[in-house]
């Protein structure tokens, strides 16, 4: 008979239950993971990961369609097999599940297949796809079960015409016109794939701008770029109907107290996404529930004894590093491990893979003035930079936000080719509570698109060298 | 244009000191040589005089500011005709210039006793660096240090913040932004004395740094009451220094009585014919003069190039002051007669003990005497006083039982123990030397050959 008692059991293994579970197993613990669907979870398997494959391919249909920029000619027509294209995306998915399957086994973490309820007092029934329901104990229950689109009224997905993350991932045919409701990192990187692919988008946000979490220079530029690329863009804008037809919907957008209809092939909802918190019995536990994801303490504690929460489904912001971050706290400070720091949400760096891309960490500027600091603010655009031009990728732009008084490094916001795996610099910097002084003592490679975050810092004291 | 003034330098191995008095104000009027401001080291305390004339425009650096490091800008001289909206604002955010202290190591300085280099509070002109902020405090020296992120450094900097009193709750036990916001809500470690805007944070770390029992930490658990007693300058360099010798120098001492009668009597006729007044130590300070000059062994510090073994005696006596211990040099001790070395250790000391001593005559020295003898101290052991080898500890003179031939009689007899650093003094070099020193100061006459 299967072992049903250990020390820790994750419910869930994306990218919060496996990191989870694996560090936990490093501690010593017998961890297992309970998983009713993919080992990685959303991330891996709908998200993170299989977008970026598709991403790239819309970036490689790019750089074809601008081949004569470089001085490349192809002869001949350019096909996007939207099939082989999805079929790539899959198979990348498919190749990273397997890898966590295989860092779960070398761990010797447990994985549990099924859908796991909470039975109070440590206990917990997990029933196969069998049917077959198995008991299983753990001095402590981590719950990692993430979160789903959020639905409004109205705007419920079906499956064929209005999509979610889901069903835009894995698109039968190319639709030639598309409506994306909701702006933040999800909406944006379908419509920037989707228009890539060739498809005509409208982006739609209730708020006053595109990427509302961002700074809103940075706002300004990417709705800037996507409409030089053919997005169209409304804000403040609500969709308050679909009509759903045979193979269209025509949406019904109120903007500035008018009705606009828009008729497109399909719509991707990206309003948001709620915590998987039903079904998984928390009504046996103490665990408290409020807008829809769990409420913990600084160390991811519900108000159960002995039940954690992590990741998605104790609330935003919605990021797969978040959530692992979140795993390894939460299991070093049960382990007793000295030094356990709770997380600060200012350090957690944000990244868009749309074209351009974007990318930030901690305080935007109006947020840090709201804060009450008096600002120093730096701006290095690309066209400031040799790299830049010479990949033919020059706009974008760095921008800096310091505390003019202590030199702390509130925010960095970035707009522009490969910022997303800039921003980690910055990112570091703001860990370690660098100031100003030692980013400028820095020294960054040169020719690197990296001198803009020196420049940026350079600019906010007035002491820019290229611009 | 205007002119700025630098914190001086006031011995090779300054790298920052505290600004402790302006003489003159803003709007004051000054000619070269006038003295503008006091500074004090660790050591000492200096007048820094102006070499330009005008007005003083503009005070950069507050009086009762520590950690000002060396070539800081710390005040604006107006030239004629000009007004103060001649001065540039210093930017608000200093700029990284860790070696703000360089012009001032030991490697580019002069030799140890040697004048210090330049004229103290030399202004500059107006170089580039030089327009750049004033608060920005000393680089970091070496030794001990406390970690702190960037920040939490700046801003203790900024509100006056010990460091060192300040538990870092960060990766093991870095000092933290947090920490400081705890602290300055009261919280862990109180404010620095006032006035002390930019605190000499890292310096003030070594050696105070706790290792083991944090002695706030537990007076605070258990509910102790006391007052803290802010460090000194001289405060922080003692505990410092020889927290290092003692943790470093493998040391031992060597003790031996010595009569003291005939010099006594030596000592009551000289003072009577000269109307000095010529004290015991001075005799201890002549003899071991002499004697090092005889025995050279004993006048060396150890290095890893090569002992050195020192062609000048120079003795440094220690004086006790109100701020603590400290060891001005006698130079050249073997040369000079009894009645010179005695009027030079009184003028020394009383310089020490009004801090006005200049660097050069407490820096330096190559072999160190310590005595208590006036507390009625029996006999004690001394700390090496790095990086000498050997020190004096010198007892008190008293009458003793001794046996002399077989039988029982009365002495002065004085204890001295020689603690000697054993990496470049043996016990049987350092035994060699007090058998020579007992000689000399038991038959004083031979002083004289």
């Amino acid at each position: 008979m299967a072992d049903t008692e250990f020390d820790l059991i994750v419910i869930g293994a994306g990218p919060g239950g496996y990191v989870a579970a694996i560090r936990a197993a490093q501690l010593g613990m017998k961890a297992a993971v309970v998983e009713r669907e993919h080992l990685g979870g959303i991330c891996l398997n709908w998200g993170c990961i299989p977008t970026k494959a598709l991403l790239r391919s819309a970036e490689i249909a790019h750089y074809i369609q601008h081949a004569k920029d470089y001085g490349i000619t192809v002869n001949g027509t350019v096909t996007l097999d939207t099939a082989a294209i999805v079929k790539r995306s899959r198979g990348v998915a498919g190749q990273l599940s397997a890898g966590v399957k295989g860092l779960l086994k070398k761990n010797k973490v447990t994985v549990i297949d099924g859908t796991a309820t909470l039975k109070g007092k440590g206990r917990l029934d997990v029933k196969a796809k069998d049917g077959q329901t198995t008991n299983y104990g753990a001095k402590h229950i981590i719950i990692a079960t993430g979160a789903r689109a959020r639905v409004l009224p109205g705007l419920e997905p079906d499956g064929k015409l209005v999509w979610t993350y889901r069903e835009a991932m894995v698109p039968e045919t190319m639709p030639k016109s598309l409506l994306v409701i909701g702006t933040g990192a999800i909406g944006v990187e379908f419509a920037s794939f989707y228009r890539t692919m060739g498809a005509e988008v409208t982006l739609v946000e209730v708020l006053d701008r595109i990427l509302p979490v961002e700074d809103e220079e940075i706002s300004a530029l990417a709705a800037k770029a996507f409409t030089k690329q053919g997005i169209k863009i409304k804000t403040s804008a609500k969709v308050v109907k679909l009509d759903r037809h045979a193979d269209s919907v025509t949406a019904h957008i109120e903007v500035g107290g008018k009705v606009e209809q828009v008729t497109v092939d399909r719509v991707i909802s990206a309003v948001g996404i709620t915590g998987n918190v039903e079904n998984i019995g928390l009504e046996n536990t103490k665990v408290k529930v409020e807008r829809g994801h769990i409420v913990t303490d600084k160390y991811l504690r519900t108000d159960e004894p002995g039940v954690y929460a992590i990741g998605d489904v104790c609330g935003a912001p919605w990021l797969a590093h978040k959530a692992s971050h979140e795993g390894v706290l939460c299991v070093e400070k049960i382990a007793g491990v000295p030094g356990v720091h709770p997380m600060d949400v200012r350090n957690i760096p944000g990244c868009t893979y749309s074209m351009p891309q974007v990318a930030s960490v901690g305080l935007t500027e109006a947020k840090a003035k709201a804060a009450g600091h008096e600002v120093r603010v730096g701006r290095f655009p690309f066209i400031g930079n040799g790299k830049a031009i010479a990949l033919g990728e020059p706009e974008g732009l760095v921008k800096t936000v310091f505390d003019a008084k202590t030199g702390e490094l509130l925010g960095a916001h970035m707009i522009g080719a490969e910022v997303t795996e800039l921003i980690q610099g910055y990112t570091v910097a703001k860990t370690m509570e660098t100031t100003e002084a030692e980013l400028m003592h820095t020294i960054f490679p040169h020719p690197t698109l990296s001198e803009m975050m020196h420049e940026s810092v350079l600019a906010a004291f007035g002491r820019a060298i290229h611009y | 244009m205007p002119i700025e003034i630098l914190m001086p330098a006031l011995s090779p191995t300054m790298t920052e000191g505290k600004l402790s008095k302006w003489v003159k104000k803003e709007g004051d009027a000054v000619k070269s040589g006038d003295v503008i401001a006091e500074i004090e080291t660790d050591k000492a305390t200096m007048e820094v005089e102006a070499v330009d004339e005008g007005t003083l425009g503009k005070i950069l650096v507050a009086e009762g500011s520590e950690g000002v490091a060396v070539n800081t800008p710390i005040a604006v001289i107006l030239e004629e005709g000009e007004d103060a909206s001649a001065i540039g604002t210093p930017k608000a955010a200093p700029t990284p210039r860790e070696g703000a202290s360089g012009p001032a190591d030991a490697a580019v300085a002069p030799k140890p006793g040697e004048t210090a280099t330049g004229p103290v509070g030399g202004a500059s002109p107006s170089l580039p660096q030089a327009a750049e902020p004033a608060a920005r405090p000393a680089a970091q020296t070496s030794g001990d240090r406390v970690f702190a992120s960037p920040l939490a450094r700046r801003m203790a900097e900024q509100s006056g913040l010990d460091l060192s009193g300040i538990a870092g709750s960060g990766p093991n036990g870095r000092v933290v932004k947090a920490d400081i916001e705890a602290a300055l809500k009261g919280g862990a470690a109180k404010p620095a004395p006032k006035a002390a805007a930019p605190a000499a944070a890292p310096a003030a770390a070594p050696a105070a740094a706790p290792k083991g029992i944090d002695a706030k930490v537990l007076a605070d658990k258990l509910g102790m009451k006391y007052q803290v007693l802010p460090n000194t300058g001289m405060r922080k360099t003692i505990a410092k220094r020889l927290t290092e010798a003692w943790q470093t120098i493998p040391h031992f001492g060597l003790t031996v009585d010595v009569e003291i009668d005939r010099l006594l009597a030596l000592r009551s006729e000289l003072n009577e014919r000269s109307g000095e007044k010529i004290s015991v130590n001075d005799f201890v300070v002549k003899a071991v003069a002499v004697a090092l000059r005889r025995f050279p062994a004993a006048n060396v510090s150890w290095h890893e190039d090569g002992i050195l073994q020192y062609e000048d005696v120079d003795v440094s006596v220690a004086v006790a002051t109100d701020g603590g211990l400290i060891t001005p040099i006698v130079k050249r001790a073997d040369q000079k007669g009894l009645s010179t070395l005695s009027a030079e250790v009184k003028e020394l000391a009383r310089k020490a003990k009004d801090g006005k001593l200049k660097p050069e005559e407490f820096q330096g020295g190559t072999f160190s005497v310590s005595n208590l003898g006036m507390f009625g101290i029996k006999g004690f052991t001394s700390i090496i006083n790095p990086p000498q080898a050997c020190i004096l500890s010198v007892g008190a003179g008293e009458k003793r039982p001794v046996v002399k031939g077989d039988a029982l009689a009365i002495a002065t007899v004085m204890t001295l123990t020689l603690t000697v650093d054993h990496r470049a003094v043996d016990g049987a070099v350092g035994a060699q030397y007090l058998k020579l020193l007992k000689g000399l100061l038991e038959d004083p006459i031979t002083l004289m050959l």
